[in-house]
């Protein structure tokens, strides 16, 4: 019955080289070694987005989404934002139009049931449950990308802030943490093959490296009629992150570089864009997108 | 540019499928009578063939309408349509559906097949509570053993069958096992699960390397035997982790046999698995035999526990306890429905005082600056004194107080059946302010950060700031009895409609809501980002503060209307079968279990090893844990 599903087939490879053994970081310009914002002097969320093909790509297949709203003059308007990324993947231009597809689908469904309803000042405890609106907003980029996408994919990480409280929804390797206090935590768990098969002391970290399908993701938007999608709420950390990137970054930037280079940098968007720096400087093996939410203390 | 061209493109082709009506003929043979599932580029059909006029022949009709443009992509998907439909016609299995026509018509792709009628295991799955028996389980097993046999037996080629799940396997009307979907009929599946890589969750390690053997059908009938006994559903848990939820600590009712049978089908290794399916129909057989029984008595099990837990001592008043008790300075206070508050020594149970009202007490008391506090049917707040019982002020509402008390910063907040939430200077017993709800009041206040939340017996949840303005306000369905409690910025707190809500504190933003089996009027407590609640379905559930996911149940043997109490690591709670349960709240397994005479419809006091219940038998117990 081999014709019935050959799921070999099915697999979607990502072209991937792999992270260069040691990781340099281009040095730092003077100004931002001293940097004048500080989060901790903040009253309001600020954000920042870094974008960058890669040095071994020649195209750029990740999709960004940023859109924050800092009401601070109408206390009845809660802050809201939404933050996402999407990694797309496949043959020809599949693996961009499906993150980009999959980018508007999520960003047009939320904005449409929370934050135009926040403005138009509808009550809001008559809505659905915001875990339900994500996953049903996944669900229907999923459906946009079987049907008008064939053979592309992307993973997706959207992060929707509403008031204090940030929900997530998640399908592939990229990622969202938290980091507070000096530490970082990664919130969402990648949906890599490879990984789970480390995880289960199944196949080495060497073994990994010459894996030939190192690159399989088991969950991504795209890969079939129906999709499970990881949903998490958390509070937002104050004085703290949160933070979302492709694996073009965290593959490659460790995570107490990420860190150091955040607490370095001040602003969000300063960091952003060292931590792309960064990770072309580590040879840039994939494309790169990062998208940091900075919270003032309470 | 390119990005936007094919958006453009695209955007064409919005509408999606268009479904065939019911009415419609096709083929001058197949009336279309309604939908049995859509999803990808297929929809299936359930149809009549009208070349059986005198009889209701009905069929399933899949109907695959491509919308690719892309010609090799267009032809593989064919040819893959056609293969598939040459395969099955030459199968001949009571347990595998009948092919009866292929054909093409246009851009679309038919296949008419047998109608079942029935349920699919994840359906059944869906619409069960509790367990399902485990012998049942055991005989579709044994059925599943033989129809996979017949496949990996099949001549010139074994075949593999690939995507075993529950959902594509259905029990018919005469409780007969088919398998659906061979690649064709995936559309079958209500649920419409799985993605293209095999199914996520149930497909074996080596599937993902792009081998396909009978040892894989094997492993995703463990995985899929796995998923029924446990209803741990591994599309949402890592995969290959089956190892790290080991069947009988979520469903004792599995005899040990049975579990080590399943753990074998999902060994990682394939050579590890049993050899073939007959292989592992004669390990369920024996292990049949051998057992003799295969549901072991939960009860035997439970007695054991019963010794875990000394009484110290019981106190029985003279009529049920319906409420809880607090420890105070040394003394525990209870409300009896006799009408009387009482207080009692902690250490030795000696009776110290009695408070009458004139009517029944149901809540909870509260204690502060040597006074207690306690609503009674009889529509007041009454202050004693701790030390004496003596009466320090009343304050009289329009009905009868069946909420708690709740203290904050000089203030006493309860509601009344008089539909307000009043708020009473502990001090005097005067009024500061009270707030309208649109019905009693059962539910206990929750003060927190300045503002205080309640529910009312018509569905509304309030939250009012300190100065008594409405901040916002939340309908639900059915009455909320249930009290709220707060954790990391969300308010929790169930429903008799079903279910648990957890809302944003600012503005009352829905996060989640999770269904149980039945109302609830039970208090959630909260430990390890995990939410506890009883139910009238008679679980007890602890529910993944973040990801709103069931992440164990502990089923008593009536409903379970009181509250858990979470202390340490422990959850203690009282059904309405009598007992208070005590368990684990990692795991929800029973620590121990202590009987009552009657119904534990309040929540308990805890104390370092000691615990103070009150039971609908009219005493209360003093525990040493």
């Amino acid at each position: 019955m081999s014709a019935l599903k050959n799921f070999f087939e099915r697999i979607i490879k990502r072209e991937k080289t792999l992270p260069p053994e040691s990781v340099k970081t281009a040095p730092l310009d003077p100004s931002s070694l001293e940097p004048s914002w500080h989060l901790d002097e903040q009253q309001t969320i600020a954000v920042g987005a870094a974008q960058s093909t890669g040095i071994e790509r020649d195209h750029n297949e990740d999709t960004l989404f940023v859109l924050l709203s800092n009401a601070t003059t109408d206390n009845s308007l809660p802050d809201f934002g939404l933050f996402v990324v999407a990694d797309g993947m496949g043959g020809h231009r599949a693996g961009e139009v499906a993150s980009a597809i999959s980018v508007r689908t999520t960003a047009r469904l939320l904005i449409e049931a929370t934050f135009l309803k926040l403005l138009e000042n509808e009550n809001p405890t008559n809505q659905l449950p915001l875990q339900e609106l994500i996953r049903q907003a996944l669900e229907e980029a999923n459906e946009s990308v079987v049907e008008r996408v064939p053979g592309g994919g992307t993973t997706l990480t959207a992060a929707l802030l509403l008031n204090k409280q940030i929900t997530i929804g998640h399908v592939g390797d990229s990622r969202a943490y938290i980091i507070n206090d000096g530490r970082s935590d990664v919130i969402t768990r990648d949906h890599s093959l490879v990984e789970r098969l480390i995880e289960l002391g199944q196949l080495s970290p060497e073994e990994a490296a010459s894996y030939p399908q190192r690159n399989v993701l088991y969950r991504a938007i795209g890969q079939g009629a129906n999709l499970e999608v990881d949903i998490v709420s958390h509070s937002i950390p104050y004085g703290g992150y949160l933070f979302l990137c492709s694996d073009g970054l965290w593959g490659v930037v460790p995570d107490h570089e990420i860190r150091r280079i955040i607490y370095k940098s001040g602003h969000p968007q300063a960091a952003c864009e060292e931590l792309v720096r960064a990770a072309n400087a580590a040879g840039g093996p994939d494309n790169i997108s990062a998208v940091l939410v900075g919270f003032p203390p309470k | 540019m390119t990005m936007r061209r094919t958006t453009r493109a695209l955007d064409n082709q919005t509408e999606g499928l268009e479904r065939l009506q019911p009415g419609t003929t096709l083929q001058d043979r197949y009336l279309i009578l309604g939908v049995l599932g859509s999803g990808g580029m297929s929809s299936v059909y359930k149809g009549r063939d009208l070349h059986f006029p005198n009889v209701t022949k009905l069929v399933a009709i899949k109907e695959m309408t491509s919308m690719l443009t892309d010609q090799t992509m267009y032809e593989m998907v064919v040819t893959n349509f056609e293969r598939e439909a040459d395969l099955l016609a030459t199968l001949s299995h009571p347990s595998i559906p009948r092919i009866y026509d292929y054909y093409t018509d246009r851009n679309s792709l038919y296949l008419v097949m047998e109608f079942i009628d029935g349920k699919d295991l994840e359906a059944i799955l869906h619409e069960t509570d509790d367990f399902l028996p485990v012998e049942q389980v055991i005989n579709w097993a044994i059925d599943l053993c033989d129809v996979l046999s017949y496949l990996h037996n099949h001549k010139p080629e074994p075949l593999v069958f690939r995507d075993m799940k529950p959902s594509n396997v259905m029990v018919d009307q005469h409780d007969q096992i088919r398998l659906i979907d061979f690649g064709i009929a995936r559309v079958f599946q209500p649920g419409q699960k799985g993605t293209m890589i095999g199914t996520e969750g149930y497909s074996p390690p080596e599937q993902y390397r792009g081998e396909a053997s009978p040892a894989g059908d094997i492993y995703a009938l463990g995985a899929t035997l796995h998923h029924l006994l446990t209803r741990r559903d591994p599309r949402i848990e890592p995969p290959f982790s089956f190892s790290e939820r080991p069947i009988r600590e979520i469903n004792p009712n599995v005899s040990p046999e049975f579990e080590a049978i399943i753990n074998t089908s999902l060994d990682y290794d394939p050579k590890k698995r049993y050899a073939s399916a007959e292989a592992l129909k004669q390990a369920l057989l024996s292990a049949v035999k051998e057992t003799g029984i295969l549901i072991r008595p939960r009860t035997a099990e439970i007695r054991a526990h019963e010794d875990d837990v000394k009484e110290l001592w019981s106190f029985e008043c003279e009529d049920e306890i319906r409420g809880s008790p607090i420890l105070y300075q040394d003394m525990i206070f209870i409300g009896c429905y006799d009408n009387n508050l009482y207080a009692l020594d902690a250490q030795t149970g000696e009776f110290l005082w009695k408070y009458a009202t004139d009517g029944g007490i149901t809540g909870r008391p509260a204690a502060e600056d040597g006074v207690i506090f306690v609503g009674s049917e009889d529509h007041r707040l009454h202050a004693i004194t701790a030390r004496s019982g003596s009466l320090v002020w009343t304050y009289y509402t329009e009905g009868p107080v069946r909420s708690s008390p709740m203290l904050s910063h000089g203030h006493i907040f309860f509601g009344s059946d008089d539909a307000y939430l009043h708020v009473v200077n502990s001090l005097n017993g005067r009024r500061v302010w009270r707030a309208e709800a649109s019905a009693p009041i059962w539910s206990t206040p929750l003060i927190h950060e300045e503002r205080v939340y309640f529910g009312c017996e018509s569905g509304d949840f309030y939250c009012y700031d300190f100065r008594g303005e409405m901040k916002w306000r939340k309908k639900v369905k059915r009455a909320v009895t249930s009290s709220p409690i707060t954790h990391d910025g969300l308010v929790y707190f169930g429903s008799k409609d079903w279910t648990l809500y957890a809302l944003e504190v600012e503005n009352g933003w829905q996060v989640w809501r999770f269904r149980m089996g039945g109302p609830t009027i039970s208090t959630p407590s909260t430990s390890e980002d995990k939410i506890f609640i009883g139910c009238g379905d008679n679980n007890i559930y602890a529910v993944h503060a973040r990801h709103a996911r069931e992440v164990w149940r502990f089923s008593t043997e009536h409903q379970v209307t009181g509250s858990p109490t979470v202390f340490e690591d422990s959850l203690y709670c009282g059904s309405v079968d009598g007992f208070l349960y005590c368990l684990d709240i990692r795991s929800g397994r029973l620590r121990w279990r202590f009987r009552t005479e009657g119904p534990i419809t309040g929540s308990p006091a805890i104390a370092e090893d000691r615990l103070y219940i009150g039971s609908n038998d009219h005493k209360v117990y003093a525990l040493l844990t």
